[in-house]
């Protein structure tokens, strides 16, 4: 299946804007694609394994954390998983910096 | 630095008064090239902050799928984003700042000072992750 690497991250991705791995399910996707990529490890989990809470997955249009099955969810190769870092921010703490 | 067509950036601005007083947000999509970041078009997003929509912004990463595939489909990246400052400076916040993760990208904030932009200033994410990440100040090119 397609994973698609978001802007700031291709750099650890030989700069590509997609990998192409084999995968039975979401988990296995992106297990394939840090074996691949090591360095996008630290980018995406934390030092105990965990997604980051910034880090959003898509499977086609639907995030993965509302999926029933979560990363056990079976995926077929034209299924397209997508990374997608949060984007977010405020005017409200301005005055303290 | 940023470079933007001149409507693309009378209209991201427009898009703060429009919203006033609650924080606008959007999506820059063009082509990175050696530090330079050139504006082909500008995505209007929904704020899903309706908490506090006045002094905060988040854009569902739903919204981005749509986005992130029409650059693809066009040869254009994601480069950047723009959100709005209702009567708070130009400046990033600590909060635009910890909440920020797309490095090498540009973020945009116009103040809109009583319903009227005011200052339009661009941040480029700076660092390698988060332990070191920081805004650095970039210049705009509107032509
Ligand atoms: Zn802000």
């Amino acid at each position: 299946m397609k994973v698609n690497i978001p802007t700031p991250l291709r750099q650890y991705a030989e700069k590509r804007d997609a990998v192409d791995v084999p995968a039975k399910t979401v988990g296995e996707a992106l297990s394939e694609l840090v074996a691949r990529h090591p360095d996008l490890r630290k980018h995406l989990y934390t030092s105990d394994g965990k997604l980051r809470s910034f880090v959003n997955v898509y499977l086609n249009d639907e995030d993965v954390r509302y999926l029933a099955d979560k990363e056990a969810t079976i995926v077929s190769d034209n299924d397209s998983l997508s990374i997608v870092p949060s984007i977010a921010g405020g005017s409200t703490h301005w005055r303290c910096k | 630095m940023l470079k933007i067509s001149q409507p693309d950036y009378a209209a991201l601005r427009k898009h703060g008064e429009e919203t006033y007083p609650h924080e606008c947000c959007g999506v820059l999509l063009g082509k990175m090239d050696d530090g330079v970041r050139v504006v082909k078009e500008t995505v209007r997003c929904g704020n899903t902050r309706s908490d506090s929509p006045e002094n905060r912004y988040n854009i569902d990463p739903q919204e981005l799928i749509p986005a992130q595939r029409k650059a693809r489909e066009q040869g254009m990246d994601i480069i950047g984003f723009y959100h709005s400052h209702p009567d708070h400076p130009a400046r990033w916040s600590n909060t635009d700042l910890q909440e920020a993760h797309w490095f090498a990208c540009s973020y945009v904030i116009t103040s809109v000072e009583m319903g009227i932009a005011s200052r339009t200033h661009s941040f480029v994410l700076a660092g390698v992750g988060e332990e070191d990440k920081r805004f650095e100040d970039e210049n705009i090119e509107v032509a």
